[in-house]
């Protein structure tokens, strides 16, 4: 299934963060929420004008993402190494921390 | 080395107090990004693909061992334990949190050093031979020129505003080092016959998209009179540049659409107008600058060092380290040492905190507490003496730092690409690492000789691609990530830019593509012939033939 979900930057620290159902800013990818349809994505679509005028996170933008087996994970390989953290230093990055995702960057 | 005097040290300093109101405005709230994106650029803040990203300048690669200690202490404190050294002589700190920026400015500030003019359109920190004050062959230190240059152009009104980033570099020496054809603006010290020193002026020079070797508008310009004429150059350009098209404002697409004649018949005129003012004022300064880059007091030593014969005779490592990574050093006795950063499937350019604080020692012990940064991101020791050279590299040996192949196969140089950066379009650094693993053997890589590979993660080319004997630019193609490859690219003073050979390559037909194009030199060249010379004299046909034949 593909569809879109909204991600930026925390501005305070810089983390990479994505729009939850809950309208929060998470860590982590698979708290995103994931919009498969119009009504959603126009909310998403709010919440990005909302976030460019806010003070929490910066660089907001919606990137394709697919579910697979229920892990959400975005469908390019410039989003997906963002949501995990460099692919050359595993020790970096959200893949270190445990809020990376259950997929690989490369494959 | 050059001390801040006073005016400077407040500057920096109101700068970060600044920056620090800046910051805690948009954390609180009052400023949008709108707003504050230009400050914490002017604050050498970039917001990359994971992270705030902070790139400190360091003004002609020179750093004292107490600045390198304080850039470790910095990796330490506020980043992830390392840092990167880029292709225009700076360092970038990867993960540091806007909110801790303003200490980390302050850190800096302490050691003097900043991250003013790292970004906007504004003229870039100058670059110059690594090897500046110290190479056999140099004519004049270009040192004291660029700092008088960071001196005019960080004041300077006029040019914090120009049409786009403008990068100068200076070269003292006849062997270019500092890749002065592909800058906006380059500078060549050369003697006439009457023994007096004067200026090649080049312009127009760049990478990015455009390529294109610089032409040189003055052949000899009396050494007190640059300023002047540079100012007669900024102003041809800042009249005619072109605003309206980021892509076409770059210098090197005025000098391009003027033609070389008509440009420098332009800039003659407006300098003929400025009457060279400044002449007796610059070489007053230029004298002033001149003495904190006096030369340290050296031994008098013998110009050879019996001990250091022998371990060389000993221990063929050692030797191997000293073909590739020492040169000549113009006091006798005396040498230079380069340290790669550039290990076997290494990250190009990176230096953990813990390696920086060993060649900051090293230094201290070895070199007259001085570290020098080379644009092709390694680090140089500039002021060894023979005698020491064997225990420096047993030294360097156990921090990991004495890969014996600087210039050859595997000192590869790359950008971040997609690993790190927003722009980019696909990775660099998983492609050096196939490349070096694919060439560990140093053996060979002495045997293939003077080779550089330079890579870029997109059309931008902060790898340099365009200048590399063998270039690659990482591509997408349909979300895919591949990589175009070029031959015959140099940034030497031979400059020339590479020619695509063909199709693009998938990532990991890289190490492959490249091991194709070395079979093809070792067969066809003559004698000791390096790469580049062997593909000027047979063209980019028997390679294509060599990559594609099976495609
Ligand atoms: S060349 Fe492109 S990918 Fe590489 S650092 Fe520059 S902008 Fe980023």
């Amino acid at each position: 299934m593909s569809g879109k979900i909204l991600t930026a930057n925390r501005v305070n620290d810089g983390d990479v963060v994505f729009f939850t159902s809950d309208h929060q800013w998470s860590l982590r990818i698979s708290d995103a929420l994931f919009a498969e349809d119009e009504a959603v994505l126009e909310l998403l679509e709010d919440q990005l004008r909302l976030a460019e005028t806010g003070t929490e996170v910066t660089d907001a933008y919606v990137f394709d993402a697919e579910k697979f087996d229920g892990v959400l994970r975005p469908r390019h390989i410039r989003e997906r190494i963002r949501t995990l953290g460099p692919t050359v230093r595993a020790d970096l990055g959200k893949q270190s921390n445990g809020t990376g995702g259950a997929f690989s960057a490369v494959s | 080395m050059y001390r801040y005097d006073e005016f400077d040290h407040r500057f920096v300093r109101e700068r970060v107090g600044q920056f620090r109101d800046q910051v805690e405005r948009r954390l609180g709230g009052e400023l949008s990004e709108a707003e504050f994106k230009p400050l914490r650029l002017m604050n050498g803040v970039y917001l990359q693909l994971h992270a705030y990203m902070l790139r400190v300048a360091i003004p002609y690669g020179t750093l004292s061992s107490a600045q390198m200690r304080r850039l470790a202490e910095i990796a330490d404190t506020y980043d992830k334990g390392y840092a990167h050294f880029t292709t225009r002589q700076n360092v970038q700190y990867n993960w540091p949190k806007l909110k801790d920026m303003p200490d980390l400015l302050d850190d800096l500030a302490d050691v003097e050093m900043h991250a003013i003019q790292t970004s906007g359109n504004c003229i870039r920190n100058v670059t110059t031979d690594q090897w500046a004050g110290v190479a056999a062959d140099e004519v004049a230190d270009p040192r004291p020129v660029c700092e008088l240059l960071r001196q005019w152009s960080s004041l300077h009104p006029e040019f914090s505003f120009l049409p786009r980033k403008f990068k100068i570099a200076v070269t003292g020496a006849p062997r270019d080092r500092a890749a002065v054809a592909v800058h906006d603006i380059g500078l060549r010290m050369h003697v006439n016959a009457d023994g007096a020193r004067g200026w090649e002026v080049l312009a127009g020079g760049g990478q990015g998209r455009t390529p294109m070797i610089a032409i040189t508008v003055r052949e000899f310009l009396p050494e007190a009179e640059l300023l002047g004429y540079l100012e007669a150059v900024m102003r041809v350009y800042n009249l005619h540049g072109r605003r309206d098209n980021k892509y076409k404002a770059r210098i090197k697409i005025l000098v391009h659409e003027l033609g070389a004649d008509a440009f420098r018949a332009q800039v003659e005129a407006e300098y003929a107008k400025l009457g060279s003012p400044t002449v007796d004022v610059e070489q007053r300064e230029l004298e002033r600058i001149s003495a904190y880059f006096a030369p340290p007091v050296y031994d008098e030593l013998d110009e050879t060092c019996v001990p250091f014969e022998l371990a060389k005779n000993e221990n063929r490592e050692f030797a191997w380290w000293v073909k590739s990574n020492v040169s000549a050093h113009k006091v006798s006795g005396y040498a230079i040492v380069n340290i790669s950063l550039k290990p076997t499937g290494g990250i190009p350019g990176d230096a953990t905190s813990q390696q920086m604080f060993v060649v900051a020692d090293l230094a201290e012990q070895y070199s007259h507490a001085e570290i020098r940064v080379t644009h092709r991101q390694n680090l140089v020791l500039p002021d060894v003496r023979l005698s020491d050279l064997y225990t420096l590299w047993i030294e360097l040996n156990s921090a990991e730092l004495a890969t014996a192949n600087v210039g050859l196969i595997g000192d590869i140089v790359a950008c971040p690409g997609l690993d790190y950066c927003a722009l980019a379009t696909a990775r660099s650094i998983p492609i050096a690492q196939d490349v070096s693993e694919r060439f560990e053997d140093l053996k060979r890589q002495h045997d293939i000789g003077s080779l550089t590979i330079n890579i870029s993660g997109c059309i931008n080319a902060c790898g340099h691609h365009h200048v590399g004997h063998i270039g690659i630019l990482g591509l997408d193609k349909k979300g895919e990530e591949f990589y175009q490859i070029t031959l015959g690219g140099s940034s030497d003073e031979n400059a020339s830019i590479g020619t695509i050979l063909g199709p693009g390559f998938a990532g990991d037909q890289v190490a492959d593509a490249i091991e194709t194009i070395v079979e093809t030199y070792l067969g066809l060249r003559a004698d000791d012939e390096p790469f580049i010379e062997t593909y000027r004299r047979v063209g980019a046909k028997p390679f294509k033939e060599a990559l594609y034949e099976t495609a």
